[in-house]
């Protein structure tokens, strides 16, 4: 359980970074807080040649909060993110995604851009950015560019951050006033990947009615699922509607079996966990 | 496996201050923080379990903040403060806080994972200095012990509290204004 050799590279800016990518291409890989990266290297799942150690780079730390987004940094910690009270002000479906991702230990270490880079069918924040508008910024030592949240997420543990590319940040958007959101999730042992996990967003109108439900799922297919419920709302203060809400989420998840759980449990936690989350959302977007 | 090739392996010179000694090693960039304290330093306290962050027996306090030890590379610690089971003790070298809640509340058997905890609850009490039970179980949730059934660490994180109280009200009389 040891990594296998590589050369270290510690970059002091974004420039120096993404020319170490260039230089070596798909033999190098960004190194953020590493809590993916170490356990794949030390079970030589991955041996890559070079790492490019970006937590010394100050212009990844910043976070940003602007008038319509949030923009993370990409060397900025899951503990630093949860614990910001203007964040929280801001989206509070950050601080309610983070605290579901692993432990605080781990939390301490691992990035949220590094989180959303590893692209794991389970991970949280993929779908809080789904939810939130998100963009993810690459860059390279020739271009920059940046890619909706939407097609940012290929396939399990495949993002659309290429070779050469740094992802130097994410940006989260603010949603409207009468929003309201929330995070929950099931897994065998607190902490653990979740066998389901659900964020949900809901948007009230003047008269407290409905004008806007989403819902983003994890751990029931390839990548994070975005479902739009707006069409089952009931109407003012009333529950959704559960039978809608089943066919709007069959078409969207494609639940395995493994270990932890049987694609049907799955399947069933899908329902239950979403009509949790956007109970409390529909409650917080009241109040 | 052919390890003749060891004295061709870059190493770098980290800087890293542990329980308030100052070290400098020459380690290969895939030296993971658990065996750099164990193999380099020759602080053995720290306990390396699953090596792959599962099992929080490696946990230390990195510039205050528990990780684990298993999922960093030294060389990207660079210039921090370290503190592992060996610097958990009072000033006096005595048991500190949680080592004596542990004593306390019976919260070992076998010892192996017990570093990892020590270390955690210390650092989460920084936080939360008076959690709750519930809380307490949650900040301990993380970390595996396969003797205690948990109750008993439960219990020991809030006797620490309890134990730590007068050491950090007395800790901030004498230096007003700081923190640590």
């Amino acid at each position: 359980m040891k990594p296998s050799p590589f050369t270290y590279h510690r970059p002091h800016s974004a420039d120096e970074a993404v020319e170490l990518l260039r230089a070596y291409g798909d033999s190098a890989k960004v190194l953020a807080g590493g809590q993916s990266l170490v356990p794949l290297m030390s079970m030589r799942l991955a041996a890559p040649e070079h790492l490019v150690d970006i937590n010394r780079v100050e212009a990844l730390q910043s976070v940003e909060v602007g008038e319509d987004e949030v923009r993370v940094g990409a060397a900025v910690r899951h503990s630093r993110l949860e614990r910001d009270e203007e964040v929280y002000g801001a989206v509070p479906l950050l601080r309610q995604g983070l605290v579901n991702v692993a432990h605080p230990a781990i939390r301490n270490r691992g990035t949220t851009v590094g989180s959303l880079v590893h692209a794991d069918p389970a991970a949280e924040m993929a779908a809080v950015l789904l939810l939130l508008d998100g963009v993810v910024e690459l860059r390279s030592a020739t271009d920059s560019r940046e890619v909706a949240a939407a097609d940012f997420f290929l396939g399990p543990m495949q993002s659309a951050t290429g070779p050469g590319e740094l992802a130097v940040a994410a940006r989260f958007g603010r949603p409207p006033p009468g929003s309201g959101s929330a995070f929950v999730e099931l897994s065998r042992r607190q902490g653990d990947y979740a066998m389901c996990g659900v964020g949900a967003l809901v948007t009230t109108g003047q008269e407290s009615e409905i004008t806007s439900a989403k819902v983003a799922l994890v751990g029931v297919g390839d990548g994070p699922a975005l479902v739009d419920v707006t069409s089952a709302a009931a109407g003012p203060g009333g529950a959704f509607r559960e039978p809608q809400l089943a066919e709007l989420l069959a078409s969207q998840i494609a639940p395995e079996s493994d270990i932890h759980a049987s694609a049907e449990y799955r399947r069933h936690l899908a329902l239950v966990l979403t009509r949790r989350a956007l109970g409390q959302a529909h409650e917080r977007a009241a109040a | 496996m052919n390890t003749g090739s060891t004295n061709t392996e870059q190493t770098v010179a980290v800087s890293v201050t542990v329980n308030g000694t100052p070290y400098v090693v020459d380690v290969p960039p895939r030296r993971l923080l658990s065996d750099a304290l164990r193999h380099d330093l020759g602080l053995t306290g720290t306990h390396v379990g699953c090596e792959h962050g599962v099992c929080g027996a490696c946990t230390v306090l990195v510039d205050g903040a528990p990780i684990r030890s298993c999922l960093v590379f030294a060389v990207s610690l660079d210039g921090t403060q370290i503190t592992t089971v060996e610097g958990c003790c009072a000033d006096d070298g005595e048991m500190g806080p949680v080592q004596q809640a542990f004593q306390d509340c019976h919260a070992l058997q076998c010892g192996f994972c017990t570093p990892g905890f020590i270390t955690l609850i210390t650092g989460y009490l920084e936080d939360n200095p008076a959690p709750t039970p519930a809380e307490a179980s949650e900040a301990i949730a993380g970390n595996l012990c396969r003797c205690t059934g948990y109750q008993n660490i439960v219990a020991a994180v809030q006797r620490a509290a309890e134990l730590r109280r007068p050491v950090v009200e007395e800790r901030a009389s004498r230096s007003p204004g700081e923190d640590r």
